[in-house]
């Protein structure tokens, strides 16, 4: 056991960390001479070489986290000048007053929770029910092309969104939806008010054609996911099919649905262009929900080139700075959830 | 004496299983009107997309610039050059490094902290806004120079490309199967060369797919351009200075009061989307091939 310890005189002092490559040229030893040994030893091992390559793509890997800091870096910096100024009570202030330099992000939060809660409302059924349909219910052989439309739907452009909604969605509020609502449901409060069209829910109708195919696509992932012995087991028992789906399926999956729905908040939250061009772009707090609003990202859009002053400017820099700061987190947690369902680790008794 | 129990339960259970059976139905009726309901906005949009692009289109919008307000024609062919511009310029700095990210994560971090940390933020950065990434290019870039430029435009598009192809590179790095790299490193071929020559060519028809996925994604993207390629009236070629984009044209002219301009983004939305959707379908088409799954 202790001569282990003292080196040999035939044993090459032990370089613990080189790879076993890089012993084939140190020690060449008194083996027959090998052509692919030779050839190796005369061209090296490659170590520096390999481990400058592994070096460079570990820095392009850090580079996302390096993204993510300047990011933060940068917004925190630009927007000092609002945050001194303001503290805490710019987000809980409803002033916006470029003229005075007064500002308050508190009509922009109202316009964006509502018209992301309203998509929502909206989206989360039909994008359930869509991919309930696609996995459980529709032929097999129309599977694929209905998932695929389903993806078109996500790869059009928000601009293009934009332009549907302010000439065809926005005329069909005015004159058809919009008085059908204020009609049927006006004494709820949310359908009061002069309605040009335009506004929150416009917006949130738009946004709503916007995230389905994010919550739907994933959520029939995470449905894909739940083994078919879960579903197997619930029709021996007897169940219908709706049973099976409600019992086999949906409960299985629910915490990585939930995450498929906080991953379309995320979304709805920072939509900018397609929301700026049919809101109204007004910074008010109201019920209704004709009213025209603007959103945190769409006062972005909409004032970011014209704001004259360092206030201002730094002010809406101070808001893009909250909406990535909340967007992170949503996304985050929204994450962690649909992993913990499709990556088959730890997710509690279902 | 009392009615035999068998009786009554089955009664019971045949209204029971009426109930169950009509609720099987209702929710299978439901979850097809969903999906109608979810398809027709789709077809809603792509047909006015015809509808109204379609006879906007002519040759003079692939080969004029937008005319004063007021004259007819005029096209939008220095919007579709500064498109192509900006799109080159990302794809040039947002590619290598997306590809090389996903590279680190698949061959060598593997079951690192770190390299799941790298995983999980790439996938949180993809879901940041972009117009948060356009006023953070503002502040680096367009602020310092004070003035917008076509190179600032390429940066925002680039670091937006960077997730998308991190994540969709890893994944196929991924399906590459271990004895193809072990019988490379068997032959004494160096680790950087086996990922170069043999594991990135095994995957590549993958990782050109998932890299034309972020392209099609960032084609469209407005937000992030208005404060950093800004648009532009004229043909410009100078990477410092603004420049016309498709998207933002569009967005220019759809919030303009004049049907000229009107029609002009119709037809502009139209050239946008046939950009976008060949390139969707064709990554559809070669996931369909099993060369890739889980792409998208």
């Amino acid at each position: 056991m202790t001569t282990e310890r003292e080196p040999g005189p035939s044993i090459p002092a032990p370089s613990s960390l080189a790879p076993v490559v890089a012993d084939a040229d140190m020690a060449p030893g008194g083996a027959a001479p090998s052509v692919i040994r030779e050839y190796l030893s005369r061209r090296g091992s490659g170590r520096v070489a390999d481990n400058s390559f592994a070096a460079l793509m570990l820095l392009c890997g850090c580079s996302i986290f390096a993204i993510v800091a300047f990011i933060l870096w940068i917004l925190t910096a630009r927007s000092h000048l609002s945050l001194v100024q303001f503290g805490w009570k710019f987000f809980s202030r409803s002033a916006w007053d470029p003229v005075s330099g007064d500002f308050g992000a508190l009509p922009f939060i109202y316009g964006t929770l509502a018209t992301s809660f309203l998509a929502l409302l909206m989206a989360v059924p039909l994008a359930l029910g869509v991919a309930v349909f696609v996995t459980e219910l529709c032929p097999k052989p129309l599977r694929a092309p209905i998932s695929f439309l389903t993806e078109l739907l996500a790869a059009i452009p928000s601009v293009v969104y934009g332009l549907w909604g302010v000439f065809v969605l926005v005329p069909l509020m005015r004159d058809v939806i919009g008085p059908f609502l204020s009609k049927t449901l006006g004494w709820t409060g949310f359908f009061e008010g002069p309605n040009f069209g335009v506004g929150m829910l416009t917006a949130g109708i738009i946004l709503a054609i916007m995230v389905l195919p994010i919550i739907s696509s994933l959520t029939r992932d995470i449905m894909l996911a739940v083994p078919n012995s879960q579903r197997e087991g619930v029709l021996a028992l007897g169940a219908t099919r709706w049973e099976m789906i409600r019992v086999g399926v949906l409960r299985n999956s629910r915490i990585g649905i939930v995450g498929a729905v906080m991953l379309g908040l995320g979304r709805a939250l920072g939509e900018t262009m397609a929301v700026t061009m049919v809101i109204g772009n007004h910074p008010n707090i109201s019920k209704s929900l004709f009213a025209p609003a603007n959103t945190l990202a769409s006062v972005i859009a909409g004032e970011f080139t014209e704001a004259t002053g360092d206030l201002y400017l730094s002010a809406l820099i101070e808001i893009g700075l909250a909406l990535f700061l909340v967007t992170i987190v949503v996304n985050a947690i929204a994450r962690l959830m649909v992993w913990a369902v499709t990556r088959g680790a730890p997710v509690g008794a279902a | 004496m009392q009615p035999s129990p068998i009786n009554v339960r089955s009664k019971a259970m045949s209204f029971h299983a009426a109930r169950r059976a009509a609720t099987n139905h209702f929710v299978s009726g439901l979850a097809i009107l969903a999906t109608v309901i979810v398809l027709a906005p789709l077809a809603a949009i792509l047909f006015y997309l015809v509808y109204k692009g379609a006879s906007s289109l002519n040759l003079a919008f692939f080969t004029h610039i937008p005319a004063p307000v007021g004259e007819p024609g005029g096209g939008m062919a220095n919007s579709i050059m500064g498109s192509g511009v900006i799109l080159v310029l990302a794809s040039l700095m947002g590619i290598p490094v997306g590809i090389a990210a996903g590279v680190y994560l698949a061959e060598f971090g593997r079951g690192r902290m770190l390299a799941n940390a790298v995983r999980f933020t790439a996938d949180v950065l993809n879901g940041v806004p972009s117009i948060v990434m356009g006023i953070a290019i503002y502040s680096l870039v367009v602020m310092p120079q004070k003035h917008f430029s076509a190179l600032a435009g390429g940066i925002v598009l680039a670091i937006m490309m960077v997730p998308t192809v991190t994540r969709t590179t890893e994944e196929m790095l991924s399906t590459v199967p271990h004895a193809v790299r072990e019988a490379a490193l068997g032959l004494g071929v160096p680790k950087w060369r086996t990922v170069l020559s043999v594991s990135l060519r095994t995957a590549s028809p993958g990782i050109i797919t998932g890299c034309m996925l972020a392209f099609a994604r960032v084609a469209g993207e407005t937000a992030p351009l208005l404060f950093t390629a800004f648009g532009n009236q004229f043909w410009s070629f100078k990477l410092n200075e603004p420049i016309a984009a498709l998207p933002l044209q569009i967005f220019v002219y759809a919030i303009s009061p004049y049907d000229e301009w009107h029609r002009l983004a119709w037809a502009g939305s139209l050239v946008l989307i046939a950009l976008i959707m060949v390139s969707v379908t064709l990554v559809r088409i070669y996931a369909n091939r099993g060369v890739l799954k889980g792409g998208s």
